[in-house]
């Protein structure tokens, strides 16, 4: 199949006001008859069902968190990108768009990124009026921080909670939609696998998750906001809860899957205290803002922090990139703390931790400037760890916090399954190989809000629907499918939980999936993936029954698909021979360990094509053009 | 540390329920107390007995699924946390811990320790929003807010929507929760023009799912993790007078 990203002709600065002009209309009046199911609450889902709905399609929401407000979003800490240019520091949409395809280390595509930025500034716009509290100055104006892979301060934040305020705000726009009765919204049902009808997206499948019944949902067109899968390495900055299960059903159904190697280390984030662990917390990066990392010089130095003299401390990336400092982009700063700690530099019971220290900002400005900016995320680590963070320095060590990849999706963010959309963080755009700091939120809100509801319109507009209902035979299969599939997880009692694979699981992805990787272990990885499958197939124990709430079985299924995409991870990682982002091939880097790509070879998107269960998938590429930000090596020295 | 744990088991929401007794040994001072019942529940599954059923995801206190009455206390012992965010260092090492579900009547239990709590949400849906459309709306900067404004709207939009406040009033009542949500927006500027409607309405569906009333106990404030104030109660109370009046 010849992808094609359907990128609008034309100079990059009108793409997309031209295709907004050049896109059919459905006529208002029309707009009822056409029903829209969106899948997820997140801020992508949100925003998207409740703009669909203002604009009078019918809206079908739902997801397995009991309210809309629980998604994962609601998480997010540190802020929110727009190029507004308040702070009067040079900012533009150029700029952006130029930090985020540098940022992405040159795998992103340039079309999308300049949209992305010119909706950021609108998103801010929308949500003060929904009444989010951003963080304003004493003139009462809103305030920016500056965030890592940029040096102008374009970050929009309410404290350290701008997830929360950003999806309540989507949240209440979705509930002012439910109270008019255009969105019908179902709390608690799990997707589980999308019905394609004459090769249009129809609807899903779902799991109710109190009752356990498998229920069927019709609409015209389907739209996936079902966040990243970065719990495929078990443990990981998300929610518990996230997981990868709807777009690997996707998948399997015939939607491509872009670059799923590449995922994001986060670097600031609370070092594993022991096996029980079943998370881990970030520290927002707004902290390198005023926190400064460092390592004692002395190998194994056992010194308390405060012991150790100013002289005989690291402040390695301020020493290894003077102009960037504490702020180079999440790849740098955790593939550098990694090896530092490699190296045996670095600090804490297992070596495995750097410090953050903010006795300098204190000494600058004060313990309450501090509080502040900051107070909750150093609550939660006094809390964590019973350590007071304005006393001691943190400790702070990489984790798996985002993915980059997801569902492949042409310029209309539609997959390679004509009606199925997908949006946020479950679709492979606008970052590359490599996110940088609050654009995650950015881009979910910009599909939703903004580009989403546009493009749908010319979808319906321009497409024919054969009037269908769940007793269709194509809805009856996949329901029949579905039910079978929750009876083999039940049936195979063996002795193994579905969260001890899913620990074995993550070892091997965190091992040689991870930060570094290199041929070997790949190789090896990929073996290992597929054996622990059919251990599981063999081995697994579910406790419970299918016909109530049991978390078991959610969690089962769950990592069921996790050890099927855990291999794609690895997969497209061994193909892909260059270092790029938070891609780490370690054969392929630079004299001084920077990330070295190969344009000449790899400068494409990876869609990969489902093939069969055990089956090799089928390699589809999408070239990258380049025609405005020049392909150079990322310096942030 | 080794634990005694009386945990409430109820099957769904026709069941009568009842506490079944578990002993715990060699949990780490650091683990969560969700992180405990993991361990517990891992152990149960593999013995092929159901595991205990409890809501939770983010683990860091911001998702408000997490919720459980640790020894008679919404969010268990210590203030401003939620659940999630409780430790077993905070306990007695050998110490009998009893775990139940919130107990109220809009919350009707679903399994173990998960309860229904879209009663909230419901109230939501009754004007917890300002009505603007996706674009069309003025510039971020053109309506200046007072920092002390926005800092007081931030602090009642910090709710989690957990729902501690209903499960310890003696009332039930969920007057902090939605005295937050009236609160912020009636500070607002943005949120003028359905201030009373909002109250009305908002006042009228918590009536409506059986949620009982304020009677200055303040038990809310004292479990609420995110510390919502009970001055937030007291704005309630005026914005809803001054809605009827006028
Ligand atoms: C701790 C943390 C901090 C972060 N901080 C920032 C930040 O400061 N700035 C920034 O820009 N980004 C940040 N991010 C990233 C950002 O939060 C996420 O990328 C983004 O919120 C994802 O939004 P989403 O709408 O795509 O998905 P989510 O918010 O993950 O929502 C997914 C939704 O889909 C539903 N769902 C999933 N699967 C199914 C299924 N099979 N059936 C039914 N429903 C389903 C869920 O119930 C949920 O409603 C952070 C991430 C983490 C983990
Ligand atoms: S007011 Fe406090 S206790 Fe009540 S729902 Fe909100 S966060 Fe929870
Ligand atoms: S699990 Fe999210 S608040 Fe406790």
């Amino acid at each position: 199949m010849k992808l094609d990203s359907k990128i609008p002709e034309g100079l990059i600065e009108k793409k997309w006001s031209n295709h907004r002009f050049q896109m059919k209309l459905v006529n208002p009046a029309n707009k009822r008859k056409y029903s829209v199911i969106v899948v997820g609450t997140g801020l992508a889902g949100a925003s998207a069902a409740a703009t669909l709905a203002e604009l009078g399609y019918r809206v079908i929401s739902m997801c397995y968190h009991e309210s809309p407000r629980r998604a994962h979003s609601i998480a997010a800490q540190g802020g929110i990108n727009a190029p507004k240019n308040y702070a009067n520091d040079g900012d533009s949409i150029w700029r952006l768009f130029y930090d985020t395809v540098k940022g992405g280390d040159y795998r992103a595509r340039e079309a999308n990124v300049y949209r992305l930025a010119e909706v950021s500034n609108n998103i801010i716009d929308q949500c003060v009026a929904q009444g989010v509290p951003f963080a304003r100055d004493y003139a009462g104006y809103l305030d920016n921080r500056s965030f890592g892979g940029a040096q102008v301060s374009r970050t929009f934040y309410a404290r350290g909670q701008t997830g929360q305020q950003l999806l309540l705000g989507a949240y209440s726009a979705l509930c002012r939609q439910i109270d008019a009765g255009t969105v019908k919204f179902y709390p608690r049902r799990e997707m589980l696998d999308v019905v394609v009808l004459d090769n249009q997206a129809r609807g899903v499948i779902v799991r109710n998750l109190v009752t356990g019944e498998v229920e069927s949902y019709v609409a015209d067109a389907v739209v996936l906001a079902t966040g990243g899968y970065a719990n495929a390495f078990y443990l990981s900055t998300n929610a518990k809860a996230s997981n990868c299960t709807a777009i690997w059903r996707a998948y399997k159904r015939g939607a491509f899957f872009g670059n799923p190697c590449f995922t994001q280390i986060h670097p600031t984030c609370i070092p594993q205290g022991g096996e029980y662990q079943s998370k881990l917390t970030l520290m927002s990066e707004s902290l390198r803002n005023d926190g400064r990392i460092w390592v004692p010089k002395m190998k194994g130095d056992t010194r308390r922090p405060d012991e150790i003299p100013e002289s005989e401390r690291d402040y390695y990336l301020e020493r290894l990139y003077p102009s960037f400092g504490n702020l180079v982009p999440r790849d740098v700063a955790s593939r550098r703390a990694k090896e530092i700690c490699d190296k045996g530099f670095g600090v804490g019971t297992t070596g495995l931790a750097v410090y953050l220290d903010f006795s300098d900002a204190i000494r600058r400005n004060s313990k309450e400037w501090i509080e502040e900016k900051y107070g909750n995320l150093f609550d939660m680590y006094h809390e964590i760890t019973s350590v007071d963070p304005y006393k001691t320095p943190m400790r702070i060590y990489p984790a798996v916090h985002y993915t980059m990849g997801g569902l492949w999706v042409d310029y209309n963010l539609m997959s390679t399954i004509p009606g199925l959309y997908v949006i946020g963080e479950a679709n492979f755009s606008d970052h590359g190989a490599n996110r940088l700091g609050a654009s995650a939120l950015m881009q979910g809100l910009a599909d939703g809000y903004f580009i989403l509801p546009y493009t749908i319109g010319d979808y319906l507009a321009t497409s024919k629907f054969k009037p269908v209902n769940t007793d269709h035979s194509a809805f009856l299969e996949v329901h029949r499918n579905i039910s079978e599939h929750v009876k083999n997880l039940m049936s195979v009692n063996g002795k193994r939980t579905a969260e001890e694979f899913h620990r074995s699981l993550g070892k091997i992805m965190w091992d040689m999936v991870g930060m570094g990787r290199n041929k070997t272990g790949l190789k090896k990885a990929i073996g290992m993936i597929s054996d622990l499958r059919d251990e599981f197939w063999k081995d697994l124990k579910v406790a419970g029954t299918e016909n109530d709430l049991n978390n078991e079985l959610e969690k089962a299924g769950r990592v069921a698909d996790f050890l099927e995409l855990g291999e794609l991870i690895a997969r497209d990682a061994l193909h892909r021979e260059e270092s790029c982002g938070g891609h780490f091939r370690e054969e392929y880097q630079t004299s001084e360990g920077e990330a070295l790509r190969n344009d000449g070879k790899f400068a494409y998107v990876a869609a990969w094509e489902y093939a069969g269960y055990n089956k090799s998938p089928k390699l589809n590429k999408e070239p990258l053009k380049f025609e405005y930000v020049k392909l150079t090596q990322r310096s942030y020295k | 540390m080794n634990f005694t744990l009386k945990i409430w088991r109820q099957k769904n929401k026709n069941d009568k329920g009842r506490f079944a007794s578990y002993e715990i040994r060699d949990v780490s001072p650091d683990a969560s107390f969700l992180e405990m019942l993991d361990i517990l529940n891992e152990g149960l599954a593999k013995k092929g007995e159901e595991p205990v059923a409890f809501d939770h995801d983010c683990r860091e206190g911001i998702c408000g699924s997490c919720g459980i009455v640790i020894d008679g206390r919404a969010h268990g012992p210590g203030r401003g946390i939620a659940t999630c965010e409780l430790r077993m260092r905070s306990f007695r090492d050998g110490a009998t811990i009893v775990a139940e579900p919130w107990r109220a009547k809009p919350f009707p239990v679903i399994k173990d320790l998960v309860v229904d709590r879209t009663s909230f949400d419901r109230i939501m849906y009754a004007g917890g929003y300002i009505s603007t459309k996706t674009g069309g709306v003025p510039d971020g900067n053109a309506i200046p807010i007072p920092k002390p404004v926005a800092e007081e709207a931030m602090d009642a939009a910090a709710c989690i929507g957990c729902g501690a406040c209903v499960a310890a009033c003696p009332n039930s009542s969920a007057m902090l929760f939605v005295g937050a949500k009236v609160s912020q927006l009636a500070l607002l500027p943005q949120g003028q023009v359905e201030r009373k409607e909002r109250a009305l309405r908002m006042v009228e569906q918590m009536d409506a799912e059986g949620f009982g009333n304020c009677s200055n106990t303040f038990a809310c404030e004292a479990e609420c993790p995110k510390e919502i104030s009970v001055a937030h109660i007291a704005r309630l109370n005026r914005e809803f007078i001054r809605a009827k009046v006028t």
